[in-house]
């Protein structure tokens, strides 16, 4: 086992390098503030010129964004009851009222089903192919694997028509399942070969032992091997998640009605009353947390070593 | 446990053939040594007896059942691997139950037995750690505990002392060893040290090119070498050797070096008009100025005990070991005196010994 030295770098540098992680980090974070912040504003505020920093909160974008609103006339308005609710309150501001719930809900929860879906199956299949790519004696096994690759080759939208008329004629157009099958059907190459990467990096006398243990082949692999690969599964969940969960193109294509994820939907809220930043805002601030909370889940296992000292090279 | 029988094993890999053809037989609570330089087939032998490969061709009977064909898991066999492979997400205890686990033993059974194996292996204290900080020693140690726990029919081990510092090997092996005595546990051991084989060792395969070169006790395979390869694998310094031309009969008792007539044991196969090698270890050559065969004395190499002499002579180098106090000096031409009972004789052609009467009874036909 031989330790790198490593020399201890200056003050300058370390403050350099401070410097510039801040800098990157304000960077990158503050079109999310500016997000969460506008989700939080009301209408006015929203488009107001300079943008304000400081304003009232508001929860008006997120009433909106889950109300379809209508107005009403004056007369009928002023005979109104008083609001039941916080957000009747918020709403009648507007001059207008709540005339049922939005399509938000739905269209957040088809895309939950419908990323975490196609990341679940991607990952599985992508996990027994990535295993048997780096085990068994695959016959043609470059050629298939380049094969895999190659399907990634090209952006995906190019197959976009072939793929909208092979749905039509399956019935797979606005389904789950078809969804679900497309983007695991463009993750499922890079699963497989990250995957395999991290596979291969798995000494295979663990599983030898395993199997001189009394255990089955898909014993040892269940047991031994996939907590092993517990670090390369998360990292390439979190990636075929973040493509699942933002993919526009096809959703926009392929859905309508039933299965439309938030990507496309998101923006049709402009339309509704005027240019409602706010509620769209409001909508991406929500459409952002699932993949944190992944993200964040699953950190222990990106930061964490795999095979930390149990084999000694 | 049980005799192993190993019948024209045979594995292929693609073109290239690692072993060819092996047969030999690991007898019941054997220490058996499978000893070659890397690539010769020992370690793939070894995992044909586990069942970590298939053979190509060829039987392995334990207890008379052949099991060549089984798989790993139904083979009732326990291994030890260089790298030791311990389950990195488990800690000690969990490892060494692992293999009772997998038997569906009984949870208070399960822990009496880890705790007695703990026992055994001086490691109690270190049960309940992960198996990430372990020094080498007691990585080993976990892993014979994982070995040994559930009474297997054979051990397997391959090159077990390969990882650990040069210092420390030497306590293991014969910690190992006392292990073996105690539980008499038959254990095919995979080693390119040949010192190792000869120290631990009850009856050693040396291989070579996938091909059994020879199978015997560590003093039979180190006095009367069946090949030219073990002859020079065995021993340090190793066996020299001395290619001559000449004829032997049936019946000879020496044979002649240029002009000078070196006693040998009797032969009993004749070698007519070939090259020959006559094979001495260096510790039957002495110095002694009245002997006809001469060499150039060109250095030694002080062992403490005793020294290293190298030679020049006619036929190549010649090595002697010498006693330490013995005093020499490069450059002198001295003669060299062979015990004629320790000498072997080989066909230059096929490698392999001359049948004499000093080897007669090692060669198993």
């Amino acid at each position: 086992m031989s330790a790198y030295s490593v020399t201890e770098p200056s003050r300058a540098s370390k403050s350099i390098a401070a410097v510039l992680v801040v800098v990157y980090a304000i960077i990158t974070l503050l079109p999310l503030l500016w997000i969460i912040s506008t989700g939080f504003k009301s209408g006015p505020d929203s488009i107001s010129y300079p943008p304000k920093v400081l304003f009232e909160p508001s929860l008006e974008g997120y009433v909106n964004l889950f109300t379809t609103r209508t107005r009403i006339g004056a007369e009928q308005f002023a005979a109104l009851p008083p609001p039941e609710t916080w957000y009747d309150e918020i709403v009648r501001q507007s001059g207008t009222v709540i005339a049922g719930p939005s399509r938000f809900g739905e269209r957040f929860m088809n895309s939950v089903i419908i990323g975490f879906g196609s990341t679940a199956l991607s990952i599985f299949l992508g996990t027994l192919a990535a295993y048997a790519f780096s085990r068994f004696k695959v016959p043609l096994k470059d050629d298939l694997l380049f094969f895999i690759l190659s399907t990634r080759m090209m952006p995906p939208i190019a197959v976009a028509i072939p793929i909208y008329l092979m749905y039509r004629e399956l019935g797979l157009s606005d389904t789950h399942l078809g969804m679900i099958l497309l983007y695991t059907a463009v993750n499922i190459s890079l699963a497989v070969w990250l995957l395999k990467g991290f596979i291969d990096e798995i000494p295979r006398e663990y599983e030898e032992a395993a199997l001189i243990d009394g255990y089955t082949r898909f014993q040892a692999f269940r047991k031994v091997v996939l907590p092993q690969a517990a670090t390369g599964i998360a990292s390439t969940a979190i990636f075929c998640l973040i493509f699942a969960w933002n993919e526009y193109a096809f959703a926009v294509l392929l859905t309508s009605g039933k299965a439309q994820t938030a990507p496309p939907f998101i923006p049709t809220i402009i339309g509704v009353g005027g240019q409602d930043w706010p509620a769209v805002a409001a909508g991406a601030t929500l459409f952002l947390l699932p993949v944190m909370i992944f993200t964040i889940l699953l950190r222990k296992h990106l930061l964490r070593g795999i095979t930390f000292g149990a084999v000694r090279k | 446990m049980a005799d192993i029988v190993i019948h024209n094993l045979r594995k292929e890999f693609g073109a290239f053939t690692a072993v060819q053809g092996s047969s030999f037989t690991i007898r019941d609570g054997e220490f058996f040594m499978l000893l070659g330089p890397s690539g010769c087939g020992k370690t793939t032998t070894l995992r044909m007896i586990a069942g970590l490969e298939l053979p190509t061709s060829g039987e392995i009977l334990m207890d008379g059942e052949d099991v060549s064909q089984r798989p790993a898991s139904q083979r009732d066999i326990a291994m030890v691997f260089q790298m030791f492979a311990l389950y990195p997400h488990m800690n000690v205890r969990r490892n060494i139950s692992y293999p009772l686990v997998s038997q569906g033993v009984p949870r208070a059974q399960v822990q009496a037995k880890v705790a007695e194996v703990a026992r055994i292996l001086g490691i109690t204290d270190i049960l309940d750690k992960p198996v990430g900080g372990l020094s080498g020693g007691d990585r080993q140690r976990v892993a014979l505990g994982r070995a040994i726990v559930r009474n297997p029919k054979a051990f397997m081990m391959d090159e077990p002392l390969g990882a650990l510092d040069a210092e420390f090997r030497e306590h293991m092996a014969e910690e190992l060893r006392a292990l073996h005595d105690r539980m008499g546990a038959t254990t095919v051991y995979v080693t390119h040290d040949q010192l190792e084989a000869m120290q631990m060792g009850d009856k050693i395969v040396v291989m070579n090119h996938g091909v059994v070169e020879q199978f015997g006790t560590p003093q039979d395979i180190y006095d009367h070498p069946a090949t030219l390869f073990v002859a020079d694998f065995i021993g340090s310094p190793s066996m020299n050797v001395l290619p001559f031309q000449g004829a032997v009969r049936a019946g000879d008792r020496s044979v002649t070096l240029g002009t000078v007539t070196l006693a040998t044991p009797e032969l009993q196969q004749e070698a007519g008009g070939r090259d020959l090698v006559l094979g001495v270890r260096p510790e039957h050559v002495t110095l002694a100025d009245d002997a006809p065969y001469r060499g150039r004395i060109l250095a030694s190499e002080y062992l403490g005990t005793s020294q290293i002499i190298t030679l020049d002579t006619a036929h190549g180098v010649v090595k002697a070991r010498a006693p330490s106090g013995q005093v020499v000096r490069s450059g002198d031409t001295v003669g060299l005196a062979f015990r004629a009972e320790t000498l072997s004789l080989f066909d230059g052609g096929t490698g392999r010994a001359l049948r004499t009467s000093a080897n007669a009874g090692v060669f198993h036909g």
